[in-house]
């Protein structure tokens, strides 16, 4: 493995004092808001709120203004958000729409120059120097991955090959013709370059390559060391979405232990999906953002649907925002059973647990009477299946008692046959529910 | 000495059983004898057939789950006590019995063959044989069900 990233700051801004931090967030919160009560849709906010942005007096009177959701983007769809001129606007990204309706966001000079400085901080924190030389293999287009890390690693001074998305065999050998030393793409494509590298018979790790910033889409742990095993890199992880500014939200520092918030730029809260409270810090809750630098299109507690923890506790490398944890799923799929809530992820961990079980499952969730139930289909393997009966309601109760153990309530375990259950080639349909109205509060 | 049972995992619905049997019908496969064992979720499906290995191929080709297993088929002196003596073979051996079920009745004129699945059947076999109690053959277990 490559020796730690030398830890350099690129903006004094991250080593606010948390208390000088909170007067510069009420500061530019105020100003946001002012911005944002100029477009139709936050004006109807405060109006429904019953205030004006004159009345937000201390951070906590956030709390008070309704929250932005996705849907709300795309009724505005295609610029009603711009708080701007629109000779203004320097930039336009969308996202991809792969859950419905793209939208698009907009960028003001100045908010290019903010957004261009947050991307040079993850990278700066995670090692890049103005030597370096990078191989960036993230699409350019609207997607904003690509275009924001190359003005990221620009603003470091660092050179750039731009070789954007596609065509595995001819990153490998651009990897191993031009050398770089630093690798950016989504972590599942990092992968799969080592793959192909080593189909077409170079050893990843022999590309030269010491570290790699990657983001674009949830990964594990588990995937950071088999990328570093497998291309002999330190790999840091960034988070951002197009709806806040893209990439540069978050990002590592070579404590690697959760990814400094720019607080500066974006209050983060974290709540509980169904009541939009807060959850304390270290307790996994909803990725709520406001921006407090945006012009072109600023967005006020703009649910994420990410579900992530908090940590505000000081970090050894000395940067003061919170730390927020890898995103562990989508709010979109958690589901309350008796007014408990739970996560698909929890049932594949419990499956994950129990031998004998595969990873396929459905789960039902209905309410009879007046108690909701929830029935978990789980596939078997065939391997598994024994002709005694004692063995096979044996594993039924062992992945019963995971899922209870894991999610605190007892569902009903059915076991199916292997491939009863379908496959889908796109999201999996975990879940299904047939209570009136159903049961996810979101 | 030992005959190949097949064991099928049902889902609880409406024609998990069905689906199996008409497989094996369209094959022309014939069931010897069988045992359905239940729990509120699911069903195992223990079959007895002569062809065990083409039946296995057809079944899986229709998507069941199988399992084949070694079974005993063992002679009992169609009596009162009969099997209660058969069962004392194996008391104080510590070798147990997963299930029993019928393969016939009024066989040889006074005896019933029974499909006896432990844990060890060669085991098995040895300690019956020992207090004299007839294991039959596969082919004499077939001919007993005039298969």
């Amino acid at each position: 493995m490559a020796p730690p990233a030398e830890s350099r700051v690129w903006d004094p801004a991250e080593l606010l004092p948390r208390d000088r931090l909170a007067g510069l967030q009420l500061d530019r919160l105020r100003e946001t808001l002012v911005r944002a009560a100029g477009t139709p849709f936050h004006a109807s906010a405060f109006a429904r709120a019953g205030m004006a942005p004159a009345d937000v007096r201390s951070l906590d009177d956030l709390r008070r203004i309704p929250v932005t959701t996705k849907d709300d983007l795309r009724a505005h769809y295609p610029l009603g958000m711009l708080a701007v001129p629109r000779a203004e606007i320097a930039r336009i990204h969308g996202s991809s729409g792969t859950t419905g309706k793209p939208t698009f966001v907009a960028y003001s000079r100045a908010d290019m120059q903010v957004w261009s400085g947050l991307c040079a901080r993850f990278l700066v924190a995670g090692g890049l120097r103005p030597d370096h030389l990078v191989h960036v293999a993230f699409g350019y287009g609207l997607f904003t991955g690509g275009f924001g890390l190359h003005q990221g690693i620009e603003r470091v001074g660092a050179g750039i090959v731009p070789v954007a998305g596609g065509n595995t065999p001819r990153q490998v050998t651009l990897l191993s013709d031009l050398r770089p030393d630093v690798l950016v793409c989504t972590p599942s494509y990092a992968l799969h370059i080592a793959e192909v590298a080593r189909a077409v018979g170079f050893d990843p790790r022999d590309l030269g390559l010491t570290s790699g910033h990657f983001g674009g889409e949830p990964w594990t742990e588990e995937m950071r060391l088999e990328i570093e095993r497998e291309l002999g890199i330190q790999a840091f992880n960034n988070y951002g979405l197009s709806e806040v500014i893209g990439p540069g939200v978050s990002g590592e520092c070579g404590a690697r232990a959760g990814m400094h918030v720019a607080e500066d730029h974006f209050i983060v809260e974290c709540l509980h999906p169904a009541t939009l409270l807060p959850v304390p810090d270290g307790t996994v809750g909803e990725l709520v953002f406001t921006s407090l630098t945006k012009e072109a299109m600023p967005v006020v507690r703009y649910r994420t649907r990410d579900l992530a923890s908090l940590d505000r506790s000081p970090c050894p490398c000395g940067r003061t925002g919170a730390r927020m944890s890898r995103v562990v799923g989508r709010s979109d799929d958690m589901f309350i059973v008796r007014g408990v809530n739970v996560f698909p992820s929890q049932i594949e961990e419990a499956l994950l647990r129990v031998e004998g079980a595969a990873p396929h499952y459905v789960i039902e969730i209905a309410r009879p009477g007046t108690l909701d139930e929830a029935v978990v289909r789980v596939e078997i393997r065939p391997r598994d299946f024994s002709d005694e009966m004692r063995q096979m309601v044996a594993l039924r109760d062992r992945i019963d008692h995971e899922i209870h153990s894991i999610t605190g309530i007892r569902m009903t375990i059915e076991l199916v046959a292997p491939n009863a259950l379908g496959r889908s080639e796109g999201k999996a349909r975990r879940v299904i529910d047939h209570r009136k109205g159903g049961g996810s509060g979101g | 000495m030992k005959l190949r049972q097949l064991s099928l995992f049902l889902e609880n619905r409406p024609g998990a059983l069905r689906l199996p049997c008409q497989v094996l019908g369209a094959a022309g496969i014939d069931i010897l004898t069988m045992s359905l064992a239940d729990t509120q979720q699911f069903g195992i499906l223990r079959l007895v057939v002569k062809d065990a290995d083409r039946a296995s191929k057809v079944l899986e080709e229709a998507g069941c789950v199988v399992k084949a297993t070694d079974v005993l088929a063992v002679e009992v002196p169609d009596r009162a006590g009969g099997l209660a003596d058969m069962l004392g073979t194996f008391e104080g051996t510590g070798l147990s019995i997963e299930y029993i079920y019928p393969l016939v009745a009024g066989h040889r004129g006074k005896t019933a063959v029974l499909i006896l699945r432990v844990e060890d059947p060669d085991r098995a076999a040895g300690l019956l044989a020992g207090r004299k109690v007839r294991v039959l053959t596969r082919e004499e277990a077939f001919e007993a069900v005039g298969a």
